[in-house]
């Protein structure tokens, strides 16, 4: 199980001081889905910094961290997908084995094909974790991405941190 | 740091009106971050469905995941109990 106590002490003391509660969902949003599952669009997110080779990298540069995404197509191979996550606070063995670990494309393809969910999106969505500053995220790409999941239709996402 | 921005995302998402269901590493984040639909998982960071290249594991925590999404007295947290 995860808690504080698995980092290494200055993770674990920067994770005792940062400010969560600064962002707080507070609104309680809430979106009824009126239908079955299996008549349900998927899309899938992860914070897992995974993009394809071709793609830019995400800036690891940036000090409060990179609030960038990447498309992933849904035909995308998933295990050619390229993992480029900065945090040293995390094991990266099991992603690097095994892409579905943080976005589980082809679960969903297995799913999909059981008609347990109706189908999945066109296209789906990666962004960085290890973001200290997360207004630009709240405030711009977190709704850009929502804008494009509503303009295709999606009726439910899946969210896979690392 | 992840898990907060997942569940920061996923509020986003669900205030365009699309249902969401977020996996949870952290407790300790989640409880405080308080996205709409996530379900804990007791694995360590860096592993949200258990294992690589484990498939049958990665679908029992997805289909469990998945029974949240027609949830909605939120937020809701719920830990994964395969026991079931």
């Amino acid at each position: 199980m995860a808690t504080y106590d698995e980092l290494t002490l200055p993770i674990r003391l920067f994770m005792r001081g940062y400010p969560f509660s600064r962002y707080a969902i507070a609104d309680n949003p809430c979106a009824t889905l009126a239908k079955p599952l299996s008549e349900c669009k998927f899309a899938l997110v992860t914070t897992a910094g995974l993009r394809l080779a071709d793609d830019d990298p995400f800036d690891h540069s940036l000090k409060l961290g990179d609030t960038s995404f990447r498309v992933i197509p849904n035909d995308v191979i998933v295990q050619e997908l390229i993992e480029d996550h900065k945090s040293s606070s995390f094991d990266h063995s099991g992603v690097k084995a095994d892409k579905n670990m943080a976005l589980p494309l082809e679960r969903f393809r297995e799913l999909e094909k059981r008609g347990v969910i109706g189908s999945l999106n066109s296209r789906h969505f990666s962004f960085m974790g290890s973001i200290i500053g997360p207004r630009p995220l709240i405030k711009e790409s977190a709704p850009a991405v929502a804008e494009l999941l509503k303009a295709d239709g999606v009726d439910a996402v899946f969210l896979t941190p690392v | 740091m992840c898990v907060q921005a997942v569940g920061l995302i996923g509020a986003e998402i669900e205030r365009h009106g699309i249902a969401t269901v977020s996996i949870s590493l952290l407790n300790e984040v989640t409880s405080v971050i308080r996205p709409p639909r996530a379900l804990f998982v007791p694995y360590k960071l860096g592993f949200p469905l258990g294992e690589p290249n484990n498939p049958e594991l990665q679908h029992r925590v997805i289909e469990e995941a998945l029974e949240l999404l027609h949830e909605n007295d939120l937020p809701i947290l719920r830990a994964l109990n395969l026991e079931r």
